[in-house]
């Protein structure tokens, strides 16, 4: 899941009063919508290079101290089937109709990077992999968090299965909504990692990523990519879609 | 050269206090102005803070911020109370502390009697007042940590009662350390000395 429909209606609440004229406003909505929201006020200590650097290399190193705080057989709690939220949100950079239809017949997940078999998968590939389904509390960056129902292929039996450098330090995602991010080894090989091919015991539906979303409940929903169409294995740093606007990279609880 | 050290002894306001006061002042200042933009990206009550007096331009600078200043916030705490437990202050200054003791104090204090002429001596509001604020940082802290990392802090997580919860704990303790402040603040305007002592550790008491 990606990002923030909230951030958008902050914007255009901010933006609202002030523009009367209503194409103009139509345009700044929009460029805002494209051109990631960040720098809103005119004038802001936030905006000073220094600052800006500085609070980055703050972002770096609590970067550092997650990775060194994560405890890999720590596990995210998981609820009962009547604790699930209904609906469940759909959140995204874009609004749920433009979510991108994957075709299934031609799916082919990219392999990439430090794997041996760089062979492309399937639908059925991965569905024919041992399945495993679990009940977890998907937490966004904006605060909200939600509970929902993601089954699929354990992400660690995968990235085994490829023949991945598991000593390497990224996994890199590219998706078909152009959506992009990376996580961490230690992340990927968490027991609770999915490659996640249904929601809630049916195929998982367009909004929420088909055909494949991966899902992590030790990470916020940024950092957990819908409809992903290339996977890579690399220690050369990929960055994100957001990560790269300035939320933390590693992005875990 | 003994006397210096006496006074510095007794001094209500060391340089170590008077430093670690100030910038847990800075850290509480930006952690509740870029918090409260954080809060306003999915309020759970009903109202927004205004964009104006917050930090951080978008949710993303806010956060930036945030973990940022929760470095200072904490550090500087952890520096405040080893230092105030080492040197003895926080017994001396902080108790005798009873409920009847507050009462009398606060009685006192609304019928505006309450001598200050010497400031290096907390009455039991105050005791209490500051042993409050103690308290509810921590407590900020320690819901901040379930919100950062709610998987990796799993018992004290459980402890606040989930994730859910612990939201609204930090939202609850932050806006009892606002009216802290806000009575600090009132109380400093009272008593303007109190700010000198705070800025140079003189004048703790009245000629």
């Amino acid at each position: 899941m990606t990002v923030d429909k909230s951030i958008l209606d902050e914007a255009r609440k901010l933006l609202a009063p002030r523009i009367h004229d209503l194409s103009r406003r139509k345009f700044l909505v929009r460029s805002l919508t494209l051109g990631g929201v960040a720098m809103l006020s005119g004038c802001n200590i936030s905006d000073d290079k220094h600052v800006e650097s500085a609070l980055a290399g703050m972002s770096r190193f609590n970067d550092r101290v997650q990775g060194w705080l994560f405890d890999p057989k720590a596990l995210a709690p998981v609820y009962d089937e009547a604790m699930i939220t209904r609906p469940f949100p759909f959140n995204a950079f874009y609004g749920e109709d433009e979510a991108p239809s994957v075709e299934a017949a031609s799916y082919r997940l990219e392999v990439t990077g430090l794997v041996a078999d760089k062979r492309s998968w399937r639908l059925e590939e991965l569905r024919a992999m041992a399945q495993v389904d679990q009940i977890t509390r998907h937490i966004c960056v904006e605060g909200w968090s939600a509970i929902g129902r993601w089954g699929g292929v354990r992400f660690s039996d995968f990235l085994q299965r490829v023949g991945a450098d598991t000593s390497a330090r990224f996994v890199g995602f590219k998706c078909a909504d152009d959506y992009y991010t990376s996580i961490d080894m230690a992340t990927a090989l968490h027991p609770q990692t999915l490659l996640a091919l249904t929601y809630d015991g049916q195929t998982l539906p367009r909004q929420y990523g088909f055909p494949m979303k991966l899902r992590m409940p030790t990470k916020l929903g940024y950092k957990n990519p819908k409809h992903i169409q290339a996977i890579f294995v690399t220690n050369t740093y990929p960055g994100g879609y957001w990560e790269d606007q300035g939320y933390n990279w590693f992005g875990g609880s | 050269m003994a006397r210096t050290a006496t006074l510095q002894r007794y001094s209500s306001h060391p340089g170590w206090l008077r430093l670690t006061h100030w910038l847990n002042a800075l850290a509480v200042l930006v952690m509740v102005t870029s918090g409260w933009r954080i809060f306003n990206a999915s309020p759970f009550f009903d109202f927004s803070f205004p964009a104006a007096l917050t930090l951080g331009g978008w949710l993303g600078g806010a956060l930036q911020w945030h973990f940022a200043g929760m470095w200072l916030l904490f550090l500087n705490g952890v520096l405040y109370l080893m230092l105030n437990i080492a040197t003895g202050r926080l017994f001396t200054r902080f108790f005798p502390l009873s409920p009847r003791g507050v009462l009398r104090d606060l009685s006192t204090a609304l019928r505006g009697k309450l001598a200050h002429d010497d400031l290096s001596h907390y009455n039991q509001v105050q005791r209490l007042a500051y042993l409050f604020a103690i308290v509810d940082v921590a407590l900020l802290i320690m819901s901040g940590l379930v919100l950062w990392k709610s998987v990796q802090f799993g018992l004290l997580r459980e402890l606040l009662g989930g994730y859910e919860a612990a939201r609204r704990v930090h939202f609850i303790a932050m806006a009892l350390l606002m009216a802290f402040v806000a009575v600090h603040l009132v109380m400093v305007a009272v008593v303007p000395r109190t700010l000198l002592l705070m800025i140079t550790g003189k004048g703790g008491k009245a000629s």
